[in-house]
């Protein structure tokens, strides 16, 4: 199984490597939202300064919709999920490493979306320890729930339009929770921020495990 | 030349129910009218109105017994996709969509009459309010999975996905909870379901357990007449698919 998922994963980033489709178009998706956030606040009355780690997690789940289009779009458009079944590889194994990939991809959309909120917004970053844990649970946690819902959308012609309607609520823990994680870690208050960590780890773990199980059902008959 | 014998049109073939009622629904109905009839005249002109909230109290004879079928909806709904994935039946697929349809409704309502009760107390429609918002991001998970329901597929793998759907958003529920408990807890206030008076008494107290078992009552009666229509919608399906290839097999045999 890990071997499968290591497959999967070095797949999915050498895809990624020759085509370029997140640096080419998600990255600079997740730049243009802080730029248009920055138009709808004043930039001058502080809003945006306050509002910083809510804006940047929002500019994450949008492009962290875009990522999972574009990680199940290449399986399905050429009926390479039906080759991966065949394959033999274990489906808990494909899951995994979809996982891994997405978690990576979607951690250097993070480091970018975090110079890019230090360039724009003049945000400081303080209370790293804290900072680092909760985008890598949350990110985790994205992609554990995302990658279930991007192979059940990925044969659907609709799963443009769906795929944002499965996730998004699904993702409401985890952007309040990073969000209040972040406000904690920016202002270095690291005492009441590791709840919020605890409570992204639950949910990362939650669907780790249930994606891990329904990855078979879900290869073999969605 | 091979003869081949006609099957029977299945269109032409006895048909099946004429309707989905039966003695046992006829009685769950009956039951149900009339304790939407005593939910409507206790809730609304016999129970005095309360000392403090005056007369939206009247509101919880509603707002009890929606979320109450809600949430039995969506764990029936949970248990349903856990078991057509264990199972693999479609009793279990039909089920947990018949339960799923009829929890957004009153999921939906729900969300209405807790708002029209904040615009009377608070003064306001809307307040992220840790129950309010997290009966909203369930309504919208459940959107989900009702909008997946209406994608055409087959049988199995419209079951399937629905299965994992149910799944995934049952999990979610305690991690919403939690995680809007927190963000608001420093905040919350008066709720619609907090404002029962634990001393509540006579005519009060009976109208809400009235409208409560009323509830529950027009949820089994709806749960079972949504089962059997879509038990019959395949059923109907199967006809028309057999139809098809009889049609078909015609069309062979005359050339």
């Amino acid at each position: 199984m890990i071997r499968d998922a290591w497959l999967v994963l070095v797949k999915d980033l050498r895809l990624e490597r020759r085509a370029k489709v997140g640096l080419a178009q998600v990255l600079p998706f997740a730049v243009l939202v802080l730029m248009l956030f920055a138009f709808a606040l004043d930039p001058d009355r502080g809003v945006l300064e306050r509002a910083t780690p809510g804006l940047f997690w929002v500019a994450v789940l949008f492009s962290a919709v875009l990522t999972l289009q574009r990680s199940f779009g290449v399986e399905a458009d050429d009926g390479v999920l039906e080759a991966l079944r065949l394959s033999g590889m274990s489906p808990a194994g494909i899951y995994l490493g979809k996982v891994g990939a997405l978690t990576l991809q979607l951690l250097v959309l993070e480091c970018v979306l975090a110079l890019g909120v230090a360039v724009f917004y003049g945000t400081v970053f303080r209370g790293i320890g804290l900072l680092v844990v909760i985008a890598v649970l949350a990110t985790v946690g994205i992609a554990a729930s995302g990658a279930v819902y991007g192979a059940l959308a990925a044969r659907l012609r609709s799963r443009d339009t769906l795929l944002p309607l499965l996730m998004l609520p699904l993702l409401a823990p985890v952007l309040i929770s990073a969000t209040r994680g972040f406000e904690i870690g920016l202002e270095r208050q690291a005492t009441e921020g590791w709840s919020w960590a605890a409570l992204l780890g639950v949910f990362a773990l939650a669907y780790l495990s249930l994606g891990t199980i329904l990855f078979r059902p879900l290869l073999e008959d969605a | 030349m091979t003869t081949v014998t006609p099957s029977p049109r299945p269109s032409e073939a006895p048909t099946g129910p004429r309707g989905t009622g039966s003695r046992g629904t006829k009685v769950l109905g009956g039951a149900a009218l009339v304790g939407l009839a005593l939910t409507i005249v206790y809730g609304l002109f016999i129970s005095p109105p309360d000392a403090q909230l005056g007369e939206t109290i009247r509101i919880i004879y509603m707002h009890v017994p929606t979320v109450v079928v809600a949430y039995v909806s969506f764990i029936i709904t949970a248990v349903s996709s856990a078991m057509y994935l264990w199972k693999r039946t479609e009793f279990w697929d039909l089920l947990g969509s018949s339960a799923a349809e009829i929890g957004v409704v009153f999921f939906a309502v729900t969300i209405v009459d807790g708002a029209l009760w904040g615009k009377i107390t608070w003064g306001v429609f809307w307040r992220w309010e840790p129950r309010l918002t997290t009966s909203a991001v369930l309504l919208l998970m459940y959107i989900g999975y009702l909008a997946v329901r209406a994608i055409p597929a087959d049988t199995r793998t419209r079951a399937t996905r629905s299965a994992v759907i149910g799944l995934v958003a049952v999990v979610n529920v305690p991690i919403v909870h939690k995680a809007v408990d927190w963000w608001r807890g420093l905040h919350q206030g008066r709720t619609v379901l907090s404002t029962i008076d634990p001393e509540m008494g006579g005519t009060q107290l009976f109208a809400m357990y009235a409208s409560l078992a009323t509830g529950l009552v027009v949820f089994a009666w709806l749960l079972i007449h949504r089962f059997r229509t879509a038990y019959l919608t395949e059923r109907a399906a199967d006809v028309g698919l057999d139809d098809a290839i009889a049609q078909r097999q015609a069309e062979g045999a005359e050339k």
